[in-house]
């Protein structure tokens, strides 16, 4: 449903402040402390929520995504169960808008058509997959916006103005600016970079950019935020979950651990234009 | 022969082998990979680039790579007359190198000095830091610290060539994820970077180009066979792990239909087994590493280790013109086990005085299972595609016989 992701960028834009968006891996470090992570998640001040969806072979991540991605899957996690993490979510919550995150191969051979209809029943808004640029459109991006779901695609600093017009013809949702080139989890670029980037695509886009890769605490969001749409936090949320465990279990202190960064991280996001 | 039912016109414009190969990569690599293929559309017109490509395999390489009349395994075999194109000459001691002259090249004109690779045995990687000392590039070589500690002489020799050797212990530290660590490096270093990838797979146009550079063994091939007997070949096999020396074989024999062409995969400990790589008898189509092609995967696409007695084809994937080839009909694909090709690796010492590397030995089982079969008149070419000092440890553990004192 692209009207969720639609109304939370307007209520934002009212409210000038950018969008807090958090990525969590599905299913890290097990199905049900996951569950409580993304279920809390609105309260400690998300705003979007990116659900990653696991994979053997994630090659655009960094460490703590790949392990994060590791953990899941050796918890058992597989696609049926991510749809079902965000099917049990929908039950309580009906206004933030969900974005799926991960590579091609899973989808594939869950199979396109009956991956997208499911998706549209569990309540998802949107996806990222990260192995389909706009060369391979007619895979699954498009028939995904026909079915009614936002396609986000990531825009880079290789991403040239030349080039630009290609990227963004068939993304919907918002735009998600990779701060710099490299893997998730890197250090945080040049914000003046980040903010002349962003204006940069903004100049061949009305939808929301929002920024991510390196961002890590508040400070860093609430500089990013001055003059992003919105502002993507992974890693960071990540490692928290990952630092948390003990002997490759969830602790006590897990699903704490990542709200109260989220609830920090929040401040900077929310002062950012204040 | 390249007429409108030629097996030899792929890929398209995107890439694509039928409905394999592609280009399925991140955002920060596709105008990479955009470069890339217009670079190497612009080379392949350049009169010079193929004739200091050819020069060098001339002079550095020694190409072309003799094809032998194997006697003795004749008469062994009873059969088929038996030729080996022996690529396992070639400087560096396989057929890696065809490709890392041509991609050295490549990297050359395109002002990217800096190289990167994955290595499984090493051979790619010994290959590539060759050519990276021949022209005075820094060469970075992603390998899987098991790798690392197994494949010991050849990291010794890729430090000696002058190459930095990063050990992978990221997944599972296997060839496929040494493949994952150089696309991070790559994705990160842009600017300056040239990932040199050492088999027919990954995303357009490296399928086409490693195709091209290696297919100088079957053009060869072809011109030495007619010599040797006025006529093709009945029967080509080669060995397959990401299918690099097969295609090269393969490709310039894909429309002389009286020609059958086999390629062998890895069967491990059997493909009623966990443990094997035989992705295309016993894997199907999806995608990883920037193509679609068959994969060895669960239920859920997540992918699986392979498993082979030879590092050089320990890898779950296949070149996506191979998985067109097998669609087609075209290539019989079929699996080798461990222990047949052991015993092969074993026949030709002892009958040729040959030590092949352990790919090689793959195709060579599949030789002593056909051969027999066959016509005295009939003819089969095998791709001899590397020697076997690199693998004598493997081949004594095995074998039950301790080289090493540990």
């Amino acid at each position: 449903m692209t009207a969720r992701m639609d109304a939370k960028f307007a209520a934002l834009k009212e409210q000038n402040r950018p969008a807090f968006v958090t990525f969590v891996m599905a299913g890290d470090p097990d199905f049900d402390t996951a569950q409580a992570v993304i279920n809390g998640l609105p309260a400690a001040g998300a705003d979007v929520i990116e659900v990653g969806m696991p994979f053997s072979d994630p090659m655009a991540d960094g460490p703590a995504i790949q392990l994060a991605g590791q953990r899941a899957l050796e918890a058992g996690q597989d696609m049926k169960k991510t749809l079902q993490i965000v099917r049990n979510f929908r039950e309580n919550d009906d206004t933030t808008p969900i974005v799926l995150m991960g590579y091609y191969n899973p989808i594939y051979i869950y199979g396109v058509d009956t991956f997208i209809a499911d998706a549209l029943v569990a309540g998802v808004d949107g996806l990222i997959i990260v192995d389909l640029p706009p060369e391979e459109d007619e895979e699954f991006c498009l028939p995904a916006i026909k079915a009614g779901l936002n396609f986000i695609r990531l825009a880079t600093p290789t991403t040239d103005d030349a080039r630009l017009p290609a990227v963004l013809a068939n993304t919907s949702g918002f735009v998600y600016y990779v701060s710099m080139t490299g893997v998730t989890g890197s250090a945080l670029s040049n914000p003046t970079d980040v903010a002349e980037q962003v204006n940069r695509i903004k100049g061949h886009t009305d939808l929301p950019v929002c920024v991510g890769f390196g961002i890590k605490t508040a400070a860093d969001a609430e500089r990013i935020g001055k003059d992003a749409d919105g502002v993507v936090v992974g890693s960071a949320l990540v490692s928290a979950i990952g630092d948390s465990l003990k002997d490759g279990k969830a602790t006590k202190g897990t699903v704490s651990a990542v709200h109260d960064l989220v609830a920090d991280i929040a401040k900077g996001v929310r002062a950012a234009r204040a | 022969m390249s007429g409108a039912n030629s097996l030899r016109m792929g890929p398209d414009e995107r890439g694509r082998f039928g409905d394999f190969g592609g280009r399925f990569v991140a955002e920060t690599l596709m105008p990479l990979i955009l470069d890339l293929d217009k670079a190497y559309k612009d080379a392949k017109a350049d009169p010079s680039f193929k004739e200091e490509f050819d020069y060098l395999l001339k002079h550095y390489v020694g190409r072309p790579s003799p094809l032998y009349f194997a006697e003795r395994m004749t008469e062994h075999l009873g059969g088929a007359k038996i030729y080996f194109k022996r690529d396992e000459l070639n400087h560096t001691g396989s057929h890696k190198i065809n490709n890392c002259i041509g991609q050295i090249l490549l990297a050359k004109r395109m002002g990217k000095p800096r190289i990167i690779a994955e290595t499984g045995a090493g051979q790619h990687g010994v290959a590539t830091a060759t050519v990276c000392a021949r022209f005075g590039f820094p060469c970075t070589i992603y390998m899987g610290a098991k790798d690392v500690e197994r494949q010991a002489p050849n990291v010794f020799r890729m430090k000696l060539l002058g190459a930095e050797i990063i050990p992978v212990t990221a997944g599972q530290g296997t060839l496929k994820d040494s493949m994952n660590e150089a696309l991070r490096d790559w994705v990160t270093n842009v600017e300056s970077t040239y990932y040199l990838i050492g088999t027919a797979a990954g995303p357009h146009p490296y399928p086409e180009m490693v195709r091209d550079f290696q297919s100088i063994i079957g053009k060869e091939t072809k011109e030495q066979m007619m010599e040797a007997e006025g006529r093709l070949p009945d029967m080509l096999i080669a060995a397959v792990g990401g299918g690099s020396n097969a295609i090269g074989l393969f490709h310039p024999f894909l429309d002389d239909r009286d020609t059958k062409i086999v390629g062998v995969e890895a069967g491990g400990k059997g493909i009623d087994t966990d443990e094997h790589c035989a992705s295309l008898t016993a894997g199907k189509p999806g995608v990883l590493h920037g193509n679609r092609t068959y994969l060895l995967q669960n239920y859920d696409g997540q992918i699986d280790e392979g498993a082979s007695i030879s590092a050089g084809l320990d890898y779950p994937g296949i070149g996506p013109e191979h998985s067109f080839l097998k669609d087609s009909g075209r290539v019989e694909y079929v699996p080798i086990t461990d222990d047949e090709a052991l015993e092969a690796f074993q026949l030709l010492t002892k009958l040729e005085g040959i030590i092949p590397a352990l790919e090689p030995s793959h195709a060579l089982a599949e030789v002593v299972k056909r051969a027999p079969k066959m016509d005295k008149d009939q003819i089969i070419v095998m791709n001899l595609c590397g020697r076997g000092d690199k693998d004598v440890f493997t081949a004594a553990r095995h074998l039950g016989v301790d080289l090493q004192g540990e």
